[in-house]
């Protein structure tokens, strides 16, 4: 084990990948610069860069043309390479809508099985950060809306390693959306090979009274509120799915049927967004197992504000967190008057 | 440029396979037989056998809505071709994909879009992995006067060039974009646009000659596989049919006397008087050549008669590798 912030354990699933199969290359805005996650080590002089390593044939400055560059990726998938595409931005992905849900999503299925696309598309949510309106979006729940796609939104360096390398390896196309505001998390983190299964949800804590399925940054601003809520008696357990496609909907329903009541925090917009899809997955499937209203703690339906002034309480935090578990708790149990 | 006889007499096979095969499309769709519409390739056959026979088998193709003459010019066998336009389940894409999105990897199609221009960047993705992996494989994009004007093509165009792809860009001007004749909405010459990306881009001005768009084109292949990088081709042909079969539009949007010019210039009937006048083959041989391609048509339709429809549970297939949720 050793100690690895977020991005560079995205840097180390990479660098494995690369060095594991020469079929991995990687492409985007400034990839040469190692800016966004492409580098392993502490620096460039250190551990030497992608570069160094690699070559310019498998690292691929790209012009800024998104909509070629993800249909590139995907073309190149289709006839033998494995590319990881650093779209940067997660609202640069706009500009490859066509590409994503006319041509990643859709060309296995519609020429029957034909086409394998094993291809990642990577981008930072950069929410949080005064970055304004152009650069701050968290829109993962648009492609839960799209068949054929894949997405991971790890919350942890473990989890980013792991899923990535998963994703990497595997035959499907993968949109990773990474948050900025974790980038400098550090944990202890396994620095062998390891591959984290998609569609399989984490316990980051167990708890009986309420569970809070948490997204992204969402599993730590849980963390802070259960800790809160622990002085007041209140024993939360929360979920982190670690990918929304799939969706380890058994967990959820499993972890509500013990506990009766769920919260979720979800740093995306509120309608159709990850936190309404699992509402009415455990709506439609637990209802009987319901103690009280679901509650989701979202981003309200506005844009983002560039004033630090008024950007961060629009976000999920740990005291509207803390106040959805308290409504729950208060929630009427069920056949009373 | 050498072109051996039995190069020239599999143009004219192509070019007949085509003509057949899309001729019994239009019917079928009138008929009721064929669900939906079909975009027919007739009248395009010189542009699309021309470019097609000036790749090799291993190289890539992508396409648009117009689009069964693409994998037939390639070599695909027929009666998947047939059997998908009609919804079965023995479909080059098993009943899923549909006239507009033929694809048969087979012979390197690596898909028709029905979103203009949209399979321009795949194509550009092939050419990447043909120069990442050093396999020597070609890539042509297949698109329309129409495609010329969306934004993914000079992305492609100039991502290609500064990555040295083994690409061609094949501009099929068919000169009308639906009902739009392409000069009220295009600027200048397409072939032109090259010169912006530091590319060659080469104008055939007579597409109804399968040789010169043939020339062309190998002209353009030659130098991508030489490592030379892309090319665009701009070949301007006519289609004979309307947009798409069945379609009723109240203005006759194209001047007749235009049409039937271009209808006398049948690149089919033309290429068969050269190969007679040329001493390629006799009257007998391509008379044999037509009944062949026709019975090969027949068996075809056969093929996708006797092709059982698709269970429904196929509508939840190859989605995904590895079946989970709905897709199990």
């Amino acid at each position: 084990m050793t100690v690895m912030s977020f991005l560079g354990a995205i840097g180390a699933a990479q660098r494995e990948a690369m060095e594991a199969d020469p079929r991995v290359i990687i492409m985007g805005e400034d990839v040469e610069a190692n800016v966004y996650g492409t580098m392993g080590g502490k620096s460039r002089a250190d551990k030497g860069d992608f570069l160094q390593m690699f070559g310019s044939d498998r690292i691929r400055n790209t012009p800024i043309s998104e909509e070629v560059m993800v249909g590139a990726a995907a073309g190149a998938a289709m006839t033998g390479l494995r590319p990881i595409v650093d779209l940067s931005y997660s609202s640069f992905l706009y500009m490859a809508m066509d590409q994503f849900v006319n041509q990643v999503a859709k060309n296995r299925y519609m020429f029957g099985g034909q086409a394998s696309l094993p291809v990642v598309f990577r981008s930072a949510m950069f929410y949080g950060l005064n970055t304004g309106a152009h650069h701050s979006d968290r829109p993962y729940p648009m492609f839960m809306n799209v068949p054929g796609l894949k997405i991971m939104v790890p919350a942890t360096p473990t989890d980013a390693k792991g899923l990535l390398r998963t994703a990497i390896d595997m035959d499907d196309p993968v949109l990773s959306f990474e948050a900025c505001l974790l980038w400098g998390l550090k944990e202890d983190v396994d620095e062998g090979e390891f591959r984290i299964p998609f569609g399989v949800a984490r316990t980051v804590r167990a708890g009986t009274d309420v569970t809070i399925v948490a997204i992204s940054t969402g599993v730590h601003v849980a963390l802070q509120a259960a800790a809160k809520l622990e002085a007041e008696g209140i024993s939360v357990e929360i979920i982190d799915p670690r990918t929304m496609v799939p969706l380890d909907s058994e967990a959820i329903l499993n972890a509500v049927a013990r506990t009766g009541r769920l919260v979720i925090v979800d740093p995306a917009h509120t309608t159709c967004g990850a936190a309404a899809e699992i509402s009415a997955i455990v709506a439609e499937k637990a209802f009987d197992c319901l103690k009280a209203p679901i509650m989701r703690v979202t981003t309200p339906d506005t844009q983002i504000p560039f004033s630090p002034a008024i950007e961060k309480q629009l976000y999920p935090d740990a005291a509207k967190t803390i106040d959805a578990v308290r409504k729950v708790m208060a929630g009427r149990s069920r056949g009373a008057a | 440029m050498t072109r051996p006889n039995d190069l020239l007499l599999e143009m004219q096979r192509r070019m007949l396979r085509i003509r057949r095969f899309d001729e019994r499309a239009s019917k079928m769709v009138k008929r009721g037989e064929i669900p939906g519409t079909v975009h027919t390739s007739i009248g395009q056959e010189a542009q699309v056998v021309g470019s097609c026979m000036a790749l090799a088998d291993g190289d890539y193709m992508t396409g648009n809505h117009r689009s069964h003459g693409h994998p037939i010019g390639k070599g695909a066998a027929l009666g998947p071709l047939m059997a998908e336009l009609v919804g079965k389940a023995n479909g080059v894409c098993g009943g899923k994909g549909g006239s507009m999105h033929l694809a048969d990897f087979k012979v390197g199609s690596l898909g028709e879009s029905g979103i203009v221009g949209s399979s321009i960047p795949i194509a550009t993705g092939a050419a990447l992995s043909a120069k990442v992996l050093r396999n020597g494989r070609v890539s042509l994009a297949f698109f329309g006067d129409g495609a010329a004007n969306q934004g993914c093509l000079y992305e492609a165009m100039n991502m290609s060039s500064v990555w040295g792809l083994p690409i061609v860009f094949l501009c099929e001007n068919n000169q009308y974009a639906l009902s739009t004749p392409a000069h009220t909405v295009t600027a200048g010459v397409i072939a032109t646009r090259a010169a912006g990306f530091n590319m060659p881009g080469i104008r055939v001005e007579d597409g109804q000659d399968v040789l010169k768009v043939y020339d062309a084109v190998k002209t353009a292949t030659d130098r991508a596989r030489a490592g030379l990088g892309p090319s665009l081709v701009e070949v301007v042909t006519y289609r004979f049919n309307e947009h798409s079969e069945g379609l009723r539009i109240a203005t006759d949007y194209r001047n007749p006397a235009e049409k039937e010019a271009w209808l006398k210039r049948d690149p089919v009937k033309m290429f068969r008087t050269y190969l007679e006048e040329q001493g390629v083959a006799d009257a007998a041989m391509l008379d044999a050549m037509e009944a062949e391609v026709m019975a090969e048509v027949d068996a075809s339709v056969q093929f996708a008669e006797d092709s059982p429809y698709p269970e429904l549970s196929v509508a939840f297939k190859d989605l995904y590798t590895v079946p989970f949720g709905v897709t199990q």
